[in-house]
């Protein structure tokens, strides 16, 4: 049974604070190492598109910025259930530090989309399903944000937030859906966002390096939140107090 | 290699307006945002070590 | 009288010594609709149009709108508490209050929309449609307010907090809702849409009242 308590040893504040300390500047360096690697490619190898000409490349960053607005919403559901199950605090504070880099992953997809669109199919915005789901996912995001920061109390703003996280999550499949279904009744401009280039295989290395880098700047950022919200709501602890001490820099 | 020469790079074939307003936004938040968050992190600390002090 | 049912009779009988109140959300709904001829145009054919979609998103706000008060007064003077701590499950609680929510503001708006239907021109096998729509749709709008309601109990801006929250929920009702009325009006069918309202029905009335009753316990 040794293994079974070193398993949860960074659900605690204190470790995870030191932990991720360390490992951010790191997890940075990959990210940017990652990113250089899938621009590169994407700029100088990756060929022009028959179609599209140059402005197809913004895909590089929008379908990344895409995916990581959906993975971080159902991340974030996944940690605030956890922290309401089990009163984990950090969980929670987890899924609260996911919020914000979740919604600007999703404004990202959508500033970028439109850029896409307007040379492509001259529209700076179009009601295509995707580009619709992600604004309700926009919608959900602020809605959670909104809701966590309206509540004074934190554990109550915690569980609430959690609830709210998880019947969204459960709903995210038939909004996606029904908006589909919508999209398709009313085909009048029949611009269709699933019209990429077909891919050569250099862009699609290339989206997958960008889809990398991005999931590592977000852990990157995530656990610096997280840092900053443990030492905000862990004030009162003797661990956090030597911090002051010691001028912030972990003993 | 896809350019000629840097201005052919950063005209991106007449898209450039897009591509790097696209780029652009992305790049500079992701500035912002761990710069922001850091200011958190340093806020925070400052109240400890405040607090810190008062109970002297 | 079961415990539901008399939480139901007492939320009656407490909103119609206040009729004024009650009428608030429909005298809202028919307001709201009639401004958007102002300011699209009387045109017939885009009032035909665009008349749906109107009619179910001014459905849609004046439902949500009166939800800030299904737990607010009984959280305030202290009988919720009472309520989750008598033999009365949480869940059976959010039931009888969802229903009363449904009885005192979906049904007048169900009632109310073939007015609207010839205020804007619909033809009176469109207005059976949307209020067929309304009926299985007005349900899911108060059982998931109900949710929102639960989860802002006491907060300073519940009412805008509570569209924000279950605004983005409720996309797939106001998508089928309205979409049923306008493929009727092309001369589709508009029986897709309504099997999966009544799908979406069936799904949050096993669903919401059991997250209602942990948004309460969460709240309280």
């Amino acid at each position: 049974m040794k293994n079974l308590p070193r398993f949860f040893t960074f659900a605690s504040p204190s470790r995870f604070y030191r932990a991720a300390g360390w490992a951010i500047p790191w997890i940075y360096a990959v990210a940017v190492l990652v990113s250089l690697a899938g621009l590169y490619l994407g700029f100088f190898v990756a060929p022009v598109d028959a179609t599209q000409g140059n402005s197809y490349r913004i895909i590089f960053i929008h379908v990344p910025a895409a995916w990581m607005s959906m993975v971080l919403y159902l991340v974030m559901a996944f940690w605030a259930a956890i922290g309401w199950a089990f009163n984990a605090r950090l969980a929670s504070m987890v899924a609260r530090s996911l919020a914000p880099t979740g919604a600007a992953f999703t404004f990202l997809a959508l500033w970028t989309g439109a850029f896409w669109g307007k040379p492509t199919w001259g529209a700076w915005w179009v009601w295509d399903a995707r580009l619709t789901s992600e604004l309700i996912l926009l919608f959900l995001y602020l809605g959670y944000m909104a809701l966590v920061e309206a509540i004074d109390d934190t554990r109550r703003a915690d569980q609430a937030g959690a609830l709210l996280a998880v019947i969204g999550a459960v709903n995210v499949p038939i909004i996606y859906f029904s908006v589909r279904w919508w999209n398709t009744l009313h085909q009048g401009a029949t611009i269709s966002m699933t019209a990429a280039p077909k891919m050569a295989n250099t862009m699609l290395l290339s989206m997958l390096l960008m889809t990398i880098a991005f999931w590592a700047y977000a852990f990157a950022v995530v656990f610096m939140r997280t840092r900053a919200l443990v030492l905000e709501r862990e004030r009162d602890n003797e661990w956090v107090r030597a911090l002051g001490v010691n001028n912030g820099s972990v003993a | 290699m896809n350019w000629n020469s840097a201005s052919e790079f950063f005209a991106m074939g007449g898209y450039g307006l897009y591509v790097w307003g696209a780029y652009g936004v992305t790049a500079a938040w992701m500035l912002a945002e761990p710069w922001l968050v850091r200011r958190r992190h340093a806020r925070a600390l400052r109240d400890v070590m405040e607090r810190d002090e008062s109970y002297e | 009288m079961t415990p539901m049912a008399a939480l139901l009779a007492r939320d009656l009988r407490l909103a119609s010594r206040r009729p004024a109140e009650a009428l608030l959300p429909v005298v809202f709904f028919v307001v709201a609709a009639s401004l958007f001829p102002l300011g699209v145009g009387p045109e017939e054919a885009t009032l035909r149009q665009i008349a749906p979609g109107i009619v179910w998103v001014c459905a849609l706000l004046s439902s949500l709108l009166s939800l800030g008060t299904m737990y607010a007064g009984d959280y305030s003077d202290g009988s919720l508490e009472q309520m989750l701590i008598s033999r009365m499950s949480s869940v059976e609680l959010a039931v009888a209050k969802c229903l009363a929510h449904w009885l005192m503001s979906g049904v007048p708006l169900i009632v109310v929309s073939p007015l609207l239907g010839l205020l804007f021109g619909l033809s009176w096998e469109s207005i059976g449609m949307m209020a067929f729509g309304l009926l299985l749709g007005t349900p899911v709008l108060s059982m998931m307010g109900s949710m929102g309601a639960a989860l802002t109990l006491g907060l300073r801006n519940s009412s805008v907090l509570i569209l924000l929250i279950v605004l983005p929920l409720c996309v797939p009702v106001l998508i089928f809702g309205a979409g049923a009325v306008s493929a009727a009006e092309v001369g589709l069918s508009p029986s897709g849409h309504f099997y999966l309202l009544g799908a979406m029905l069936l799904l949050t009335s096993v669903g919401a009242p059991v997250a209602t009753a942990a948004a309460l316990r969460i709240s309280v």
